[in-house]
């Protein structure tokens, strides 16, 4: 078989334009058959025998609608492209296969599993692709910045390379900050015995350390018993459990568990993201040999939903803007937090327009899955890849989209830029604190 | 440990400190940090806008800060905390600052005596160690784990040797990590390295590295293990002989390998955090024998009873014949001692603290906002507001009891056999 | 010829068919014990609900999408299964042979069933045809099922209406029909018999795991 050339084969990326140079045919053979005899087995098999190559999974691929139905984009054809012509030749493929393989698996699918409510026997396409990352990665073929960040995490636990003194350097000068609005608030460190350890993804210290602020003041105003790690393990995102590198995805979820149950917490809450929730509670432990998260963890929305549905924090004056919602692919299909994160926004804004589709239904917003990780040579495929995302958003007619997720936060503000939609995004925790009622008001 | 021997254990309860009373004092008191002599309580206060220094029982440190955090007391007694003055970092022990002073100083470590204090420290952007107010003189482009030898006179910590660019992949696998101890740089340099150990008189280093993608191994002062493996986790010393025992990943599983050569012939599905009893001769872990399932291993074999959620590092009873480590089933912490659970499990547990013969075990514990002591898995203390871990008396006849009860600081010294019964 | 594909063939089809299905579900179930995330995550209430969503007609959302295919689909599989084994002329061959029979179809009924089956299988090979992604996808032993698939069908009809040399069609269809049985572990249309399996799963995952509904 021979892929066919589209503008996306052209894209210059050194990860894969480079590496696939040292390539040999031994080692490619070798990794696929380790990967395909040695670490899969049941689930590959049943997979691929059991595919009767009906197409009906096309349509539930935003790479696919977005394309103007272009074949090579579904669900099935990027499978059929990868991993059928790797078991087919038992691996016995070239570097330009590789790095086809490459961009199908890091650049056009985002692992979001939409594609297996679709298909009738539940395949889990997602499942198949990221077992083409996984000997991509083996092979050192990736986009080089999905692994620049795998790299970070291999080195720092946290994925933009935060050094450990920057890390604790924001966390008091946004306690600093946070005390500009509300004085007594406190980000405990350290705080052994605490109720809650909080963790966030890299970039909330790195560039947008007010989320950290806000976060504090709605522990303040909920009574919150918490603290944070001064050491490294406060990153719950990660991107080697999407670049298919699994030992270094373990190591930073280890670190992660282990430094709550060093902390001695009875839980960890975290913030508004959706591949770390995935990382932490699905994949991570399940690598590790747990079956379920050693501690709870409680996503950002299912937190906020209880502060708001049990009177812990109550709204004063509710959001002006006409809102809709992105449903992160990894929390609501993922967890089932749609009618959650739709009682958070009913309660939070006065006027609320649902997307369509919805829930477990949404499209993917094309930036998770490590999919906007690998960076800027990347992005305009990945704009292509979502225009029905522009379309179902831009039908609701809403001013502020609601993304409680930094991949689709920073996918979504793509697309409106691309789109020219005209919108704009929040995280929930902007306009919680923007809305409640904080404690020393209610003294005073 | 706390130096117990000068500890006065004559039994008694005393409350020394009314909390209540500072609570009007400080317009923001911090974390307690409970002395390991029991006599005195400390928290960093805040004493007018912007300034900060240390409470000690109701004496305030002479000097103040910027900032202060990080209070803590080492087992010699001595009170260490982190301080800001005019954006330079410092430590300050007993009230007093050093007197280099950092962009940044973090990640406090001392001796096991506790009287060598040292931490990781950052100057004009570039990364090192200081030791007793001591900086090495190299310093690097970033520094990671951070390891202390015993003694306290020499430390290691993961290092970066090279610039990188952004985004620089092929130079990242060219290896820019390496080990630096006392400053001087190992020669080898690797993708990876983590977890720098010292053996026992300080004397060798160890480290896990990697070596390709997905290539780890454990290297020794520099020199690798030949052997290389799915994966590598922590390697500790063994006695005093100086091999290495690290958990290693074949396949999908796990097993201990010394020097490189597998010791034990079980298959985990998971291993971690192994340890030898004091006497040497017991080797214990964290392992998980069937997916989802959890305890310790002895020296290969594993405890029958399993738990679901989460086992923790094992703590061996001074007289090594007893092993203990806090369990997590079903939402809750307990202390398996042998094996064998006797509390009924609570929100929160700290580690075993074992009298000296290994007859009974104590443990710190909180449900609910409560902390409270368990003793032999009965709770002996409840409904405290805040608590700190038991010490036993070395003649293992009496313990000592640090907890806030009613506002108050309440030092207790019980015979063992009152908590016990 | 034609008492050995009464008699033998028959034989051997079944026991090929049932041998195939124990040796591919055996095989199933102890790797995916070796996967060992498969089972602790599977749940029996969780997988049922997957399943009896994706059996109903348009209990799923993708079946409501494409009204026209959805019905094509299901009757097309119902046919298929039902028109074998409840067709007089097949239970009065068990009757002749072990002296068991059960409710038969009407000729007429039959007949008709029998025909979707065919008009069923000549519209999923025009979509291969039509359809972009199902043609990209698409293997020559797709197209080999599919005749197959059809074979034992068209050739009962040939019979039914005496075309050709009737004792020569019923061979073939007799030959078809054990083929068709004997592909059915070893082939893509194993997929009947890994449907509930990997529904199951999936099932699991999205419900019991993740709280979120699959269909
Ligand atoms: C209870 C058992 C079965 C179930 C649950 C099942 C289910 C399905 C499903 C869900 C599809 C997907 C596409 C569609 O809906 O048409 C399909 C397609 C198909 N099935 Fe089945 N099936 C079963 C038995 C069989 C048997 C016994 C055969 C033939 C011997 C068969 C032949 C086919 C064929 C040929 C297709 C492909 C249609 C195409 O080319 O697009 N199925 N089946
Ligand atoms: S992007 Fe989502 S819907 Fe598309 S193939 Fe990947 S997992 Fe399936
Ligand atoms: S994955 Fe499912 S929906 Fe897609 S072609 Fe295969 S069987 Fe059909």
């Amino acid at each position: 078989m021979k892929f066919k050339k589209t503008p996306e084969s052209l894209v210059k990326d050194p990860g894969l334009d480079e590496t696939i140079k040292n390539l040999t045919p031994e080692r490619i053979v070798q990794v696929v058959n380790r990967v395909l005899t040695k670490e899969n087995s049941a689930r590959l098999q049943a997979y691929l025998d059991t595919c009767v190559h009906c197409g009906l999974c096309a349509d539930a691929c935003h790479t696919y609608v977005s394309r103007d139905k272009d074949p090579l984009f579904a669900p099935v054809s990027k499978v059929r492209q990868t991993l059928w012509e790797l078991v087919r030749r038992k691996g016995n493929v070239d570097g330009e296969f590789i790095r086809n393989a490459a961009r199908i698996a890091f650049t056009e699918c985002g692992v979001c599993r939409r594609c297996s409510m679709y298909c009738p026997f539940g395949i889990d396409m997602a499942y198949l692709l990221l077992i083409v990352r996984r000997i991509c990665s083996l092979l050192g073929v990736v986009p080089v910045y999905l692994q620049d960040t795998t790299n970070s995490h291999s080195v720092t636990s946290n994925q933009m390379w935060v050094q450990q003194d920057e890390w604790i350097d924001t966390l008091q000068w946004q306690e600093e900050e946070a005390q500009a609005e509300l004085s007594t608030v406190r980000i405990p460190l350290e705080k052994e015995g605490a109720d809650v350890m909080y963790s966030v993804i890299a970039p909330e210290p790195k560039i947008l350390a007010q989320l950290l602020g806000n976060m504090a003041i709605i522990f303040k105003a909920a009574g919150e018993d918490w603290t944070m790690p001064a050491t490294d393990g406060w990153d719950n995102s990660n991107m080697a459990m999407y670049s298919g590198d699994f030992e270094i995805m373990g190591r930073v979820e280890r670190l992660h568990w282990e430094t709550a149950a060093r902390l001695k917490v009875k839980k960890i809450i975290m913030g508004e993201c959706g591949h770390a929730f995935r990382g932490a509670v699905y994949d991570g432990p399940r690598w590790l040999s747990w079956q379920y998260p050693p501690i709870p963890m409680i996503h950002a929305i299912e937190y906020y939903y209880d502060l708001i549905s049990s009177g812990r924090i109550k709204i004063k004056q509710k959001y002006q803007e006409h809102v809709t919602i992105q449903d992160p692919c990894n929390t609501v299909r993922g967890r089932g937090l749609g009618d959650k994160l739709r009682y958070i926004v009913d309660a939070l804004c006065e006027k609320f327009t649902d997307v369509d589709p919805k829930q477990e239904h949404n499209y993917c917003c094309a930036a998770g899955g490590g999919v906007i990780n690998c960076g800027p040579p990347w992005k305009r495929s990945r704009m292509l890849s979502n225009r029905v995302k522009a379309e179902q958003l831009g039908k609701t007619g809403a001013d502020v989209i609601i993304t409680p997720c930094h991949n689709c936060h920073s996918g979504i503000e793509d697309i409106i830029g691309f789109y020219n939609l005209g919108m704009h995004v929040k995280f929930i925790n902007e306009i919680l604190v923007e809305c409640m009622e904080k404690p020393e008001e209610s003294e005073g | 440990m706390a130096q117990s021997a000068e500890v006065d254990f004559s039994p008694g309860k005393a409350q020394l400190v009314d909390l209540a009373a500072l609570k009007s004092r400080f317009a923001r008191i911090d974390e307690w940090v409970a002395s390991p002599d029991g006599n005195s309580i400390a928290a960093p206060v805040k004493t007018e806008e912007g300034r900060f220094t240390i409470c000690v029982n109701d004496q305030t440190w002479p000097d103040s800060f910027d900032l202060l955090w990080m209070l803590r007391y080492t087992p010699a007694g001595k009170l260490m905390a982190l301080v800001q003055s005019d954006f330079e970092w410092t430590v300050a022990v007993d009230g007093k600052p050093w007197e280099n002073t950092f962009e940044y100083v973090w990640q406090p470590r001392w001796s096991r005596d506790g009287e060598i204090i040292a931490a990781l420290c950052k100057k004009d952007n570039e990364y090192g160690v200081v030791i007793e107010d001591k900086p090495w003189e190299n310093r690097f482009k970033a520094v990671r784990d951070f390891a202390l030898s015993e003694d306290g006179k020499r430390a290691a910590v993961t290092v970066q040797t090279d610039s990188l660019g952004e985004a620089d992949v092929p130079g990242f696998f060219e290896g820019v990590w390496s080990l630096a101890v006392d400053g001087q740089l190992w020669d080898k340099k690797y993708i990876n390295t983590w977890s720098p150990i010292f053996n026992a008189d300080g004397s060798k280093v160890a480290a896990q590295i990697r070596t390709d993608i997905c290539e780890y191994s454990i290297s020794v002062d520099g020199a690798d293990w030949t052997e290389r493996y799915g994966c590598v986790w922590e390697p500790i010393f063994k006695g005093t002989n100086g091999t290495v025992i690290a958990p290693i990943r074949h396949g999908k599983n796990w097993t201990l390998a010394e020097d490189g050569r597998p010791i034990w012939s079980g298959e985990y599905n998971q291993l971690w955090r192994h340890s030898f009893s004091p006497d040497g001769s017991k080797l214990a872990a964290i392992v998980s024998p069937e997916f989802g399932r959890w305890t310790i291993a002895v020296d290969d074999k594993p405890w029958k009873r399993r738990f679901k959620d989460m086992v923790l590092e094992p703590t061996f009873s001074p007289d090594s014949k007893r092993v203990a480590a806090p369990v997590k089933s079903d939402g809750r912490w307990n202390i398996a001692v042998d094996g064998e659970v006797s509390g009924q499990g609570w929100d929160q547990i700290w580690d075993p603290v074992f009298t000296p013969d290994g007859a009974h075990v104590l443990a710190k514990a909180k449900q609910d906002k409560g902390f409270l002591v368990v003793c032999d898995g009965k709770p002996v203390r409840t409904n405290l507001s805040l608590c700190w871990d038991p010490i036993v008396s070395p003649d293992g006849q009496h313990v000592m009891l640090r907890y806030v009860e009613d506002e108050k600081y309440v030092r207790e010294v019980v015979p063992i056999e009152e908590l016990a019964r | 010829m034609y008492e050995f594909s009464r008699g033998p063939l028959v034989w051997i089809a079944f026991i090929v068919l049932i041998g195939g299905t124990i040796y591919r579900v055996a095989k199933i179930y102890r790797d995916s014990k070796k996967e060992r995330v498969v089972h602790p995550y599977m749940s029996l209430s969780h997988g049922m609900r997957s399943i009896a969503h994706w059996l109903v007609p348009f209990g799923a959302r993708n079946m409501r999408m494409r009204p026209v295919f959805t019905v094509m689909s299901f009757l097309f599989h119902i046919c298929l299964l039902l028109t074998p084994i409840f067709l007089l002329g097949h239970v009065m061959l068990f009757e002749q042979s072990w002296g068991i029979s059960w409710w038969t179809l009407p000729d007429g009924l039959a007949n008709v069933m029998t025909i979707l089956v065919v008009v069923a299988v000549t519209v999923f090979a025009l979509r291969r045809l039509a359809h972009p992604v199902v043609r990209f996808v698409t293997k020559t032993s797709d197209w080999v099922l599919l005749v197959i698939v059809a074979a034992p069908f068209v050739t009962g009809l040939l019979a039914y209406y005496q075309v050709f040399d009737y004792r020569t069609v019923m061979i073939l269809h007799m030959w078809s029909g054990a083929l068709w049985l004997m592909v059915i572990p070893f082939t893509r249309i194993v997929h009947m018999i890994f449907f509930p399996l990997t529904r199951a799963y999936m099932g699991s995952e999205f419900g019991h795991v993740r709280s979120a509904r699959d269909w």
